[in-house]
């Protein structure tokens, strides 16, 4: 095998599925929509599931919440806050989409408006979260 | 006369890599990579190296083309990623320091290397009626009048030329075959808000369907891939609003 059907062969090999699609804001906006949206599910099905908890009893309820107060749920709630802040801000541009005579045409602006006021939200949020966590690991 | 004729400087060539994924029913189980060094000119469009490969190395590399001039819509492939018209693909437009991607476009049976089988595209587009439905007869001798602000409602949709790169660019289309697509609401649009036909509102109920334009996720691939610059998602939310309003 000569040395350029041996990397012909190799270059064979690669990206068996086919090429990734290569959209722009608007997919990625709806893959995100879609990665949010499921994780949100998981999280209310957990939330109804332990607030359930409560009619067991008050105790128990208590005991589901206490176990709640560590640094890995912590972390864990800045990424269910980002994905719930994501999924709004994203789901009111997709209603202009759908509604505003213009929300076609600024669809990418807004996009890009969505992320901005994301990444405002979240750098509030972090902060004051991230003092949350470390006043629980003090006790 | 040396002097009055200046030679022409020389088009640049060079050496690109293309890597094809190919499909031979004949012997493949499923599709592979294959990659081939073609000599093109920074003239030349994906098309033309399609050709050399064709003519010159490998004659069983199969593909579809016509006109080769983006008006007849045989040629949609999925280039570096992305549905493009390889007739309207320059190389000089692509990066060719890094091999070039060609493949079918996806969610259409595959048949035979970069051909796909396009049958239920054209389903779902006579499924809409792409024709002209009047009730009414134009006067005798006459044509069918029609004012240049109605004209300009779909004019945007007229230029469509049935290439599927668009619906095949969709992220929803890939999971759910039954969904009509974006060229199918194109075709619906371009009748539905045309003055001079009749049958609307049969159009709006074929489209106002759990597979018709409620399954349109408004990621704009279909807009960006068509090599016409038709506005597909502002089609597909126009007639969105036409369903709403159960008028066009």
């Amino acid at each position: 095998m000569s040395v350029a059907s041996a990397k012909r062969a190799a270059k064979s090999t690669t990206r068996p599925g086919g090429t990734l699609y290569r959209g722009h804001e608007g997919m990625w906006s709806w893959v995100l929509h879609r990665i949010t949206g499921v994780a949100i599910f998981f999280f209310l099905l957990v939330h109804i599931l332990d607030t359930a908890v409560v009619r067991i009893s008050p105790e128990a309820y208590n005991a589901v919440i206490s176990s709640y107060q560590n640094p890995l749920m912590g972390i864990g709630e800045i990424g269910l806050v980002g994905a719930i802040v994501f999924h709004a801000l994203n789901g009111l541009r997709i209603i202009a989409i759908d509604y505003w005579r213009k929300g076609v045409k600024y669809q990418r602006p807004m996009f890009w408006t969505v992320i901005g006021v994301w990444v405002v939200l979240m750098a509030a949020f972090i902060p004051r979260q991230i003092i949350v966590i470390i006043s629980e690991v003090q006790g | 006369m040396a002097a009055a004729t200046p030679t022409m400087p020389a088009v640049q060539a060079f050496t690109i890599t293309l890597n094809i994924r190919r499909f031979q029913p004949e012997v493949d189980q499923e599709a592979r990579w294959q990659s081939f060094d073609v000599e093109v000119y920074s003239t030349d469009r994906v098309l033309d190296a399609l050709h050399k490969i064709k003519w010159e190395q490998d004659g069983t590399l199969s593909f579809r083309r016509s006109c080769a001039h983006g008006i007849c819509g045989s040629d949609a492939m999925r280039i570096n990623g992305r549905n493009r018209l390889a007739c309207k693909t320059l190389i000089k437009d692509l990066d060719i320091t890094q091999p070039i991607y060609v493949e079918a476009i996806k969610g259409l049976p595959l048949e035979k290397d970069l051909i796909v089988d396009m049958e239920p595209f054209f389903a779902a587009f006579r499924e809409v009626k792409p024709f002209l439905i009047a009730n009414s007869k134009p006067e005798k001798g006459k044509e069918r009048i029609q004012s240049i602000a109605n004209r300009e409602i779909f004019d945007d949709t007229t230029k469509c030329i049935l290439c599927a790169a668009c619906t095949t660019s969709c992220p929803v289309f890939w999971t759910d075959g039954q969904y009509f697509g974006p060229a199918a609401i194109v075709a619906a649009h371009r009748f539905i808000f045309d003055s001079r036909d009749d049958a609307a509102k049969v159009r709006l109920d074929i489209l106002n369907d759990k597979e018709g334009v409620w399954r349109c996720r408004t990621t704009f691939n279909c807009t960006d891939a068509c090599p016409r610059g038709i506005q597909v998602t502002q089609a597909i939310a126009e007639v969105k609003q036409a369903v709403l309003r159960g008028r066009r």
